[in-house]
Parts: structure tokens; sequence; C-alpha cells
């Protein structure tokens, strides 16, 4: 399937892009996660320490557990500081 | 009830004055607003909001949905920016309408502990010394365990 994946802050800085289109057979965040860190050093380096990341799936937060069945947007992104 | 998310600056005065216009069973409205505020021991030259379009609105949307029945809120505002902002500059207004003060205050403090970590909003500050994203704090989300 293709996902949509966006990053955001800190982790669009480390990864060097926004946003782009990932064809995987990931079935969790967690999967997508994984096969994210084994492409190259700068996903590793992004996706070193989960407890400092969050994520949204379809625009809704979650957690990494979550299903990919029927998503088409995932989005990583650190504690979110509004207000 | 209103949500706003914008890059330009919002006029707070036109903003407070319409949102408390033209509600006869509300007693109580209450405004808060949030300014960029200087750094201690060093001078921020300006700050960076970046945001999730889409979730975003969503996110204040049902922030602001859960506020208004929690409460019995008549009518609620947020107003968000995005973008570059100077010290001194508004960052982002709630408002809300309630029948009496308590509840149109413990909304508006809802709204402003949610909407500090649960809406997908960035904060980067600019010094002489570069850029540094702002780390969210432990006690903004402990702030949450209240609610």
């Amino acid at each position: 399937m293709t996902i949509t994946v966006l990053y955001f802050a800190w982790v669009r800085e480390r990864i060097g892009l926004p946003k782009e289109t990932v064809e995987t057979t990931a079935a969790t965040v967690m999967d997508l996660v994984e096969e994210l860190r084994a492409r190259e050093e700068r996903y590793a380096m992004a996706f070193s320490d989960l407890s400092a990341l969050r994520v949204a799936v379809d625009q809704d937060l979650t957690e990494f557990d979550a299903t990919l069945d029927g998503v088409r947007e995932v989005a990583f992104f650190p504690p979110m500081t509004g207000g | 009830m209103r949500i706003v998310v914008q890059s330009a600056p919002f006029d707070f005065g036109a903003e407070a004055q319409g949102f408390a216009s033209g509600h006869k069973d509300m007693g109580a409205i209450v405004t808060f607003t949030g300014v960029v505020r200087d750094l201690e021991g060093d001078t921020l030259d300006r700050m960076v909001i970046e945001h999730y379009p889409g979730m975003t609105e969503k996110a204040l949307e049902k922030i602001a949905t859960e506020a208004m029945s929690r409460w019995g809120l008549g009518d609620a505002l947020v107003i968000h920016r995005f973008g570059e902002l100077r010290p001194g500059d508004m960052i982002m207004m709630v408002a809300t309408a309630a029948p009496h003060r308590v509840d149109a205050f413990d909304a508006a403090e809802y709204l402003m502990d949610y909407l500090k970590s649960r809406a997908p909003f960035w904060k980067q500050e600019f010094t002489s010394d570069g850029g540094a994203w702002v780390a969210a704090k432990d006690e903004d989300e402990d702030a949450l365990k209240r609610w």
C-alpha cells in the first residue's frame, strides 16, 4: 500500500524532507518505523528515541502500536508546543 | 464556535468585542491572549511556529467542542497564528462565553492546557546563536491530568 508520511519540526530537519510517499507492507506504525530506520542513518537518527516522538494517523494522535490498515497519512513529530 | 488558524496578526480588541456582543443569556465572557515573550538572559530575534495544516484545525475543533459541551458554553473562539513572530506579538487567543464566570474561566483554562500539548504546533526560537526548538514541558503534560 501507499502511505503519505509527514515529518515536522526537528524530525523534518533530521530526515531532511517534510513529506514523502512510502510504499510499504507495514501492519502497524511500529513496523513502518522499523522499515524507515533500516533505510538510512538519518532515519535511524530521527527515530532513535521513540519516547521523544509522537505519531498521528490520518490526522489523529495515536500510539506506535496502531494499525495502518486503511490508513493514508502518517505523521511523526516531537511533543507539541502550542499556546 | 469559531476556530481560526492563520499567519496574519489578529485584532484582539475587535475579536473580543465581536465575541462578547449578542449573548443575552451569557453573563460571563473570558478572553486569554498569549504573547511572544523575550528570553531571559538572551535576546529573542524571532519565533517561528510550524503547524500541521488539516490536523491543526481538526484538533482545535475537537478540543473546543469538548469545552463547549463540558461547561455548557454559549460560544467559544480559538485563534492561533503560525509563521514568523517577534517578541510582543500576539500568538493566539481563546474566548469563552458561559452563563457564569467559573465555567467561562475553567473552559478557557481547559482550552489553553489542551492546545498547548494536543494541537500540532511547534515553536522554534531564533537568537544570534541560531534556531532552537522549544521543548515541551512535563508540567504542560501534567496540566492535562486535572481535567
